[in-house]
C-alpha cells in the first residue's frame, strides 16, 4: 500500500473520530434533538471497508453508521446540518443521525432497524446482477442483527441466488447492553455464514489495513465467483450505545483496555510512526481535518432549518 | 373483447409489467413451476425464464426486503405473498423500510414496488389464512393500497399500481380470482391517476352503500333481490383504500342522505370505520338523516366451518335487511 493510501486512510479514520467527538461536544451543549449512536473506536472497519470499494459499489449502513457515511465519501457538512435539522442536510431533517442515505456515493442508507438492511442489501445486488452492473453491495451489521430472522433469510437467498454482497458484521460486542457471548448460542457468527455455504472469515477490526485489505480480496473474489461473501470484523465501541446508557453491563477496566491498546488511531499513528512518516505530515492531516470540521458545524450551524411545509406529501413519490 | 378470470386477468397485466420494464422481475413462493398457489403466475416461467419469474424460499421477510433494495437501485419488483396473512413475517422491510424510505432519506428515494396478496374469506381456510388485513397498511403513511373486486378493475388496476413510484399492497380476495367478465385488456398507462378514485357501480338516491374488494359483488347481489327492487341504492367500489376517496362516498351522500359501509374485515380500527368518521365530520353530516351504519366482520378469528364462517362474514341477506331498516326507518 502506498504512502498516500495509507495517509487516507489515517485521514478517514481521524475525520470519523473528530466527526463524532464535535456531536457530542454539539449534544452537550444541547444543539442537537435526539439521540446518537456514535461509532468512536470503531472508526478501522468502516474506513477500511469503505476505502476497499468503488464509488459505484453500494453500501447500506447502520444505526452507527456516520463513518459509513464519511468513509463512503460523504459531505461533513452535509452531516451536520442533517443532524441539526436544516434544509441542507442529506435528508432535509427528515431522518437525523441513524438515517443517512447519500446516493451519490453510493451509500444506499443508514437503517434504524437492526438487521433491516440486510434483506435490502441482498434486493440490491439483484438488481445489479440483473441489470448487469459489476459492482458490489458492501452490508454492515452489528453482532445484534445475526438474531435477527432476516439475517438468516437474507443469507440463504444471497448465496442460493449468488448475489455479490459482501457482508460485513462489525462485532462490537454488545448489542446495546447484551454480550454477544450471551446471544450467539454456538459462539461463532462465522460459522452461521459458513452454515449458509458463505465463505467466511474473521478479522481484527481495529486494524485497519487488515479491513482494507480483506475487503479488497473479498470484493475481487466476489465480482470473479458471483458469490457472496462474510466478514466478521472484531472491534469496540468506547460510548455507550445511546446517549442515555451507563455502562452497567461492562467494566470500565474493560473499555480503558480497548482504549489504551487496541485503540485504531492510536495504532495505526505508531505503525505509520515506524514507517518513519514524518510526524509533520501526520500533523498536517491533522489540521486539515479539523479545520474542516469547525468550517462544517460553522456553516452548518448558520444554515436554515429545514420548512415544516409539506410533510404529509412527502411521504409519497 | 376476452372474457377471463380475475386471476387471468392478474397474469395479463403482469405480463405486460413484465414486457414493458426489462428490470421488473416477480418473486414469490411458489410462483414458478407450480404457477401460483391460485395459479395467477402460471406459465409465466415458460415465457419470462428463471431471470425474472423467481421462485423463493419460504421466507417473506426476505422477500419483501428483496423488493426494497432492488426498488431503490433501479428496478421495479413486483413480490407475491402467497396468503396475504403471512405478511406478518415481511412487517419489517413493509412498514419499517419500504414506507419509510422515501421521506425519511429527504425524497432521495422511490420504493416503486407492488406486494400482491391473496386474502379474505370464505374458502373455509381458517384463521390464519382467510384474514384481511388492509386497514394496517392504510395506517401507514407512505404506503398506497389498492384492494380490487373484479377482472377488469383487477387488469386496470394492478398496471396503474406499476406506474405508480410508491410502494403499493394489493390485496386480491381469493374469491374473485374466479369471477369471470370480459376485459378490455388495454395499455400500460402513462400514470397512476387511477389509483385513489372509486366507482360508482349503480346510481341511487335513497341510500348510499360503499364497500371494497369481493364485498362489492355481495352488495351488488343484495341490491338486485326481489325486496329492494323499489329502492334507488347507490353502490360505491372504494377500489383505493389508501389515499382513500372519500369526497366521492361524501357527495353521493349530500344525495341520498344514508349511508351503509359493508366490510368483511371487523369493524375496530378498520377502513369502515374511517370512512364513516370522515362522513361525519365532513358537510354531508348536515345531510344524513340518520346514523350511518357499518356492516362488518365479526371480531372474532375466521373459523373454518361453513356455518361459522358465514356467521362471521357479512352475508348478502344481512345486507339486504340492513339496507331495507335503513331506508324504511325513515319513511
Amino acid at each position: 500500500m502506498s504512502k498516500e493510501n495509507k495517509l487516507e486512510l489515517y485521514r478517514m479514520m481521524l475525520l470519523i473520530r473528530l466527526f463524532e467527538e464535535a456531536l457530542e461536544e454539539m449534544f452537550s451543549r444541547g444543539l442537537l434533538h435526539g439521540t446518537m449512536h456514535l461509532s468512536i473506536g470503531q472508526e478501522a472497519t468502516a474506513t477500511g471497508a469503505c476505502l476497499a470499494l468503488e464509488k459505484k459499489d453500494l453500501i447500506t449502513s447502520t444505526h452507527r453508521g456516520h463513518g459509513h457515511c464519511l468513509a463512503k465519501g460523504a459531505d461533513p457538512y452535509k452531516m451536520f446540518a442533517e443532524l441539526l435539522g436544516r434544509e441542507d442536510g442529506y435528508c432535509r431533517g427528515r431522518g437525523g443521525s441513524m438515517h443517512i442515505a447519500d446516493l451519490s456515493n453510493g451509500n444506499l442508507g443508514a437503517n434504524g432497524i437492526v438487521a433491516g438492511s440486510l434483506t435490502i442489501s441482498v434486493g440490491a445486488a439483484l438488481s445489479l446482477k440483473m441489470q448487469k452492473i459489476e459492482n458490489i453491495v458492501l452490508c454492515f451489521f452489528g453482532d445484534g442483527a445475526v438474531n435477527e430472522g432476516s439475517f438468516h433469510e437474507a443469507l440463504n437467498l444471497a448465496s442460493l441466488w449468488d448475489l455479490p454482497v459482501l457482508f460485513v458484521c462489525e462485532n462490537n460486542q454488545y448489542g446495546m447492553s447484551m454480550a454477544s457471548e450471551n446471544a450467539v448460542a454456538g459462539g461463532s457468527i462465522t460459522q452461521r455464514a459458513e452454515s449458509y455455504g458463505i465463505k467466511s472469515v474473521s478479522i481484527d477490526g481495529n486494524d485497519v489495513e487488515e479491513v482494507y485489505e480483506t475487503v479488497s480480496k473479498c470484493k475481487e473474489k466476489i465480482k470473479s465467483s458471483g458469490k457472496p461473501m462474510f466478514i466478521e470484523s472484531v472491534t469496540y465501541r468506547y460510548r455507550g450505545h445511546s446517549k442515555s446508557d451507563r455502562n452497567l453491563y461492562r467494566t470500565s477496566d474493560e473499555i480503558n483496555f480497548w482504549k489504551e491498546e487496541k485503540d485504531p488511531l492510536k495504532r495505526f499513528i505508531g505503525k505509520l510512526t515506524e514507517e518513519k512518516v514524518e510526524i509533520d505530515e501526520l500533523k498536517k492531516v491533522e489540521v486539515e481535518v479539523k479545520n474542516l470540521i469547525r468550517e462544517s458545524v460553522k456553516k452548518a450551524l448558520e444554515s436554515p432549518e429545514s420548512p415544516k411545509t409539506n410533510l404529509e406529501e412527502d411521504s409519497y413519490a | 373483447m376476452p372474457e377471463m378470470t380475475t386471476g387471468q386477468a392478474i397474469k395479463e397485466a403482469l405480463s405486460l409489467c413484465l414486457d414493458s420494464n426489462d428490470t421488473t422481475f416477480i418473486a414469490g413462493e411458489d410462483i414458478g413451476v407450480y404457477g401460483g398457489a391460485f395459479g395467477v403466475t402460471d406459465g409465466l416461467l415458460e415465457k419470462y425464464g428463471h431471470e425474472r419469474i423467481k421462485d423463493t424460499p419460504i421466507s417473506e421477510d426476505v422477500i419483501a426486503g428483496l423488493a426494497v433494495g432492488a426498488a431503490i437501485t433501479g428496478s421495479k419488483p413486483i413480490v407475491e405473498m402467497q396468503f396475504s396473512d403471512f405478511i406478518v413475517n415481511a412487517m419489517d422491510p413493509i412498514v419499517n423500510q419500504a414506507a419509510k424510505l422515501h421521506f425519511m432519506y429527504g425524497g432521495a428515494v422511490n420504493v416503486p414496488m407492488i406486494v400482491r396478496g391473496a386474502s379474505g374469506a370464505g374458502t373455509g381456510a381458517a384463521a390464519q389464512h382467510s384474514q384481511s388485513l388492509e386497514s394496517w397498511f392504510c395506517h401507514v403513511p407512505g404506503l398506497k393500497v389498492v384492494t380490487p373486486s373484479n377482472p377488469q378493475n383487477a387488469f386496470d388496476l394492478l398496471l396503474a399500481s406499476f406506474v405508480d413510484p410508491n410502494p403499493v399492497i394489493f390485496m386480491e380476495h381469493k374469491l374473485i380470482y374466479k369471477l369471470k367478465s370480459e376485459v378490455n385488456l388495454g395499455p400500460m398507462p402513462s400514470d397512476s391517476s387511477e389509483l385513489g378514485k372509486s366507482k360508482v357501480i349503480q346510481e341511487g338516491n335513497d341510500i348510499t352503500v360503499v364497500s371494497y374488494s369481493n364485498m362489492v359483488n355481495s352488495v351488488i347481489s343484495a341490491a338486485k333481490e326481489d325486496s329492494l327492487t323499489d329502492y334507488s341504492i347507490e353502490i360505491i367500489d372504494l377500489l383505493t383504500l389508501a389515499p382513500m376517496d372519500s369526497e366521492s362516498v361524501i357527495n353521493s351522500v349530500e344525495k341520498t342522505k344514508r349511508l351503509l359501509v359493508c366490510q368483511e374485515a371487523p369493524a375496530s380500527s378498520s377502513v369502515g370505520s374511517t370512512l364513516i368518521s370522515e362522513v361525519v365530520t365532513s358537510r354531508a353530516f348536515k345531510a344524513l338523516n340518520q346514523s350511518p351504519e357499518l356492516l362488518a366482520g365479526l371480531h372474532s378469528p375466521m373459523p373454518s366451518a361453513k356455518h361459522l364462517e358465514t356467521t362471521v362474514i357479512p352475508q348478502e341477506e344481512d345486507i339486504v335487511q340492513k339496507i331495507k331498516e335503513m331506508i324504511e326507518n325513515e319513511q
